[in-house]
């Protein structure tokens, strides 16, 4: 069903249930987010995106990627209040992370050190290596690729994303798709000597090689899409289109 | 048994029950069992008045009752005698033999067990002359203290499901108009209008619909849904199914902590019953309508007490709460329309649909009808259930009710709401406690908690222990609540320890905002209160901390030190107990305390009769 909505005074139309910043975005309104993906589904928590929204007569900030469109939503995206929000938001974050996307965005909202900043955070925001907890790692890894080798742990301030145990996930396809979205990169994919590596997970599979000798993917990877798609078995040995 | 079948049908065995029950012309002796006084023993009073009156020969005369939690806690065991309503306090397993021979025997009444006002000096024979009642309205409670809660032929002597016959009778639309227009709200803390909730689960199209009762009750120190589930679990199944019908739905969830073994048991008994009469199940009551209660036991996390979290909870998910819209009227659980309530809400549901909504909004305020439990705790003299009519002064829940401070401490603060509720000080004692007022304080409702403080207590210590909980306590999606609240708590426990400078309270201000406006859940939303209201009432105590480097309440370990005084005897009880062997002396002689070895654990001063250690 399609409805209308007006963002930053403009009339828009949108799908029912959409991603409220999705419709955004494609008016060509900018809001910054670092846990949004297309091809996930939203969870909003690293709470960037807030906007403004207008329902049912009651105005609040709230973030945009998990806000479903409904008719009449007035949005502003852009205000002194929400960029005070956004900017203690990423000050929040800068305590703990020390990926460079976290101090680029950061800076754009004028926020380049963090207040919250402690001996203990600068030891957590070295261990993390830049994550922000934001799970879009777990969210592909289960709802794409289907394989849910990652999961979260712990609850409030014990929260963590990581792998049963903390061990390599013997599920995982070395696929690559977390590592793809992360948005601080900070899975570390990496492939050498014929190895595909995930450092985050610590899981490391060997490649297969197409008949050049060229590798082409995990062994297990392979054997996992020829499964999922009901390929021949031996559909990635034979080269040519397809192989890579 | 057979089942019932109709209203009439339900009439007719009710006069039979009660008929049954006068024909016996026992006497009832109610022995309150509910969590507090099994910790007292109350199993063991039960087993000893079963034996003395078999050998007393009462066997036919008295029946010896378990029931439900009667709310005076801090006097348990409580044994209140029907039908005059004697209460004897405080009763232990040895007294029952002289209890049986002389007050149930000869009809003498034992002194020593009658409760003294510590305010008069007065011996009160009547449970409706003692303070604790006598000012309270108990209109869910009251059967607490009357039903066997494993006895269903009880709760229908009482009047029980005959709201479920009247609803049956009127139909889904003016059930649902009756509820409004009693303007029942929430109970569990949001206060939103039942009525309204119900209809709008009503309005939807599903091919299936499902009610579930929040029983997830994760306030520190709250503890009234536990008691209805434990002491009249049927007035909650009556109330989820008369909302059952009331919107469609055929089947429910009970999500009950596991932390309540006892609640889950008599729920369990409960449910069994009510099948076999025919309340829940097929055709209910000959009305053609099916509904199944199932439980659901949660972990115990305080956040599957949020209602989507909850829902996600049950669907076998991590408990982690979505945005509203779609509501859970619209899309809950698996999807599929589904109406929430908290147990108080679905217990005086009964009541209502029985006496009609002139009878419920005639108690109360304007916008917030009827009668609101709270648990009563901290620093206050009669710790306990209480239930009072909405628009009733905190000062007279805490003072006629609660019987003031204990040890002629001075009153301090009074938290309402739970870990997302605020602290108000002593000039706020006269608001009228309704859903509205108390936000407008900054404090809120919540699901009704009440926790007294003294002036021996601290409020920055207050507020660091409420973010401690709630930062543990966040789900960890938001940002904003996860490494806000933590930041938030860190904030203050510099303050705490004396750390602070002048940046800390308006940094602290600042982060507020954000954790309020930034979280999406009511966890982050309201989670602020604890600091924002004993900021907005306490703010000399943080400034004594920041400023003076002082803890005027005595309480924060890193601000104190603790000495003894010209006073001490020299008796040598504190030098035993001290933990560090820091505390110097012979006896006779007055006693030193190294204060650099001391760990402030204060067991000195709580050993000392003299009154000698001294907190500077």
């Amino acid at each position: 069903m399609t409805v209308e909505i007006t963002i930053n005074g403009v009339k828009a139309k949108a799908e029912k249930g959409e991603s409220l910043l999705e419709v955004i975005r494609k008016y060509g309104f900018v809001v910054p987010s670092l846990c949004h993906h297309h091809a996930v589904e939203p969870c909003g928590s690293c709470r960037v995106c807030l906007v403004s929204v207008t329902d049912n007569g009651r105005t609040k900030l709230a973030a945009s990627c998990n806000y479903k469109v409904r008719e009449g939503l007035d949005v502003t995206t852009d205000s002194e209040e929400i960029r005070r929000n956004r900017a203690m938001v990423l000050e929040l974050m800068l305590a703990e992370s020390n990926a460079p996307q976290v101090q680029k965005l950061a800076a754009e909202y004028g926020v380049t050190s963090s207040r919250f900043s402690t001996e203990e955070t600068k030891a957590l925001a070295a261990e993390r290596d830049g994550c922000i907890l934001c799970g879009l790692c777990v969210r592909v890894c289960e709802e794409v690729v289907e394989v849910a080798a990652l999961n979260f742990e712990g609850r409030g301030d014990k929260r963590d994303v990581g792998t049963p145990y903390q061990e390599a996930p013997q599920n995982c396809i070395a696929c690559g798709a977390c590592a793809y979205v992360c948005p601080t990169d900070c899975i570390g994919f990496v492939e050498e000597d014929g190895v595909r590596k995930l450092k985050k997970w610590k899981r490391e599979l060997p490649m297969a090689k197409d008949p050049s000798g060229r590798p082409i993917a995990p062994q297990f990877q392979l054997y996992y899409f020829t499964q999922k798609a009901g390929l021949p078995a031996d559909f990635y040995k034979k080269g040519g289109p397809g192989s890579r | 048994m057979a089942k019932i079948n109709s209203a009439k049908e339900l009439q007719a065995y009710k006069d039979e029950v009660v008929k049954k029950v006068e024909a016996a012309g026992k006497k009832e002796v109610a022995v309150c069992c509910g969590t507090g006084c099994q910790a007292y023993g109350a199993k063991d009073v039960v087993a000893a008045f079963q034996e003395e009156i078999k050998k007393q020969g009462l066997d036919d005369k008295v029946e010896i009752k378990p029931t439900g939690c009667h709310g005076f806690c801090e006097r348990g065991t409580l044994v209140l005698m029907h039908p005059e309503k004697q209460l004897y306090q405080r009763v232990k397993p040895d007294a029952v033999a002289e209890i049986v021979e002389k007050t149930l025997k000869n009809g003498e009444i034992i002194e020593a067990h009658l409760y003294d006002n510590p305010a008069t000096g007065e011996k009160h024979k009547l449970e409706s002359e003692i303070p604790f009642y006598a000012n309270q309205k108990r209109l869910i409670l009251s059967n607490n203290g009357e039903i066997d809660p494993t006895s269903i032929d009880d709760y229908i002597a009482h009047g029980g499901y005959l709201g479920l016959a009247k609803s049956i009778e009127m139909g889904p639309e003016k059930t649902i108009a009756e509820v409004k227009e009693a303007k029942l709200r929430g109970r569990g803390g949001g206060g939103f209008p039942a009525g309204v909730k119900w209809e709008l689960a009503a309005k939807q199209e599903a091919d299936q619909k499902y009610i579930i009762c929040n029983a997830d009750e994760g306030d520190p120190g709250a503890f009234m849904d536990r008691s209805i589930l434990e002491g009249n679990p049927q007035a909650v199944i009556e109330g989820m199914t008369i909302a059952a019908l009331a919107t469609g739905a055929d089947t429910a969830y009970v999500y009950v902590r596991y932390e309540y073994p006892l609640a889950i048991e008599r729920l369990t008994i409960a449910l069994e019953q009510a099948r076999e009469k025919g309340f829940i199940g097929e055709n209910i009551l000959g009305s053609g309508k099916n509904f199944e209660i199932k439980i659901n036991k949660g972990g115990g996390a305080f956040v599957c007490g949020e209602e989507t979290a909850l829902i996600r909870s049950i669907e076998g998910k991590t408990g982690i709460p979505k945005p509203k819209p779609p509501f859970p009227a619209e899309s809950g659980v698996f999807g599929k329309p589904t109406n929430i309530n908290n147990v108080e809400t679905y217990a005086n549901v009964p009541g209502i649909l029985r006496e009609g909504a002139k009878w419920f909004t005639s108690m109360g305020t304007e916008n917030s009808a009827g009668t609101k439990i709270f648990s009563l705790v901290g620093k206050v003299n009669n710790t306990g259930l209480v239930e009072v009519e909405m628009g009733m002064t905190l000062r007279d829940i805490i003072f006629k009710i609660g019987g003031g401070v204990p040890n002629g401490r001075k009153f301090k603060a009074v938290q309402t709401g739970g870990p997302s509720g605020g602290c108000l000080p002593e000039s706020k004692l006269d608001l009228k406690v309704d859903f509205d007022s108390l936000t407008q304080e900054g404090s809120m409702m919540g699901s009704g908690g009440m926790i007294v403080m003294d002036d021996q207590t601290c409020m920055v210590d207050v507020c660091k222990y409420f973010l401690g909980f709630l930062k543990f306590e966040s789900c960890g999606n938001c940002t904003t609540c996860r490494e806000g609240l933590r930041r938030l708590h860190e904030l203050v426990s510099l303050v705490a320890d004396g750390k602070g400078d002048e940046n800390t309270i308006p940094l602290i201000e600042e982060l507020c905002e954000t954790v309020e406006k930034g979280s999406l859940c009511a966890l982050g939303t309201t989670g602020v209160n604890p600091v924002r209201s004993t900021l907005k009432y306490f703010r000399d105590e943080y400034e004594a901390h920041i400023k003076d480097k002082k803890c005027p309440a005595g309480v924060c370990t890193e601000l104190i030190t603790y000495e003894i005084t010209d006073a001490c005897t020299g008796c040598l009880v504190c030098k035993k107990r001290c933990p560090e062997n820091c505390i110097s002396g012979d006896k006779k002689q007055k006693h030193v305390i190294d204060t650099d070895k001391c760990i402030k654990c204060g067991i000195c001063k709580d050993a000392c009769k003299f009154d000698a250690v001294r907190i500077f």
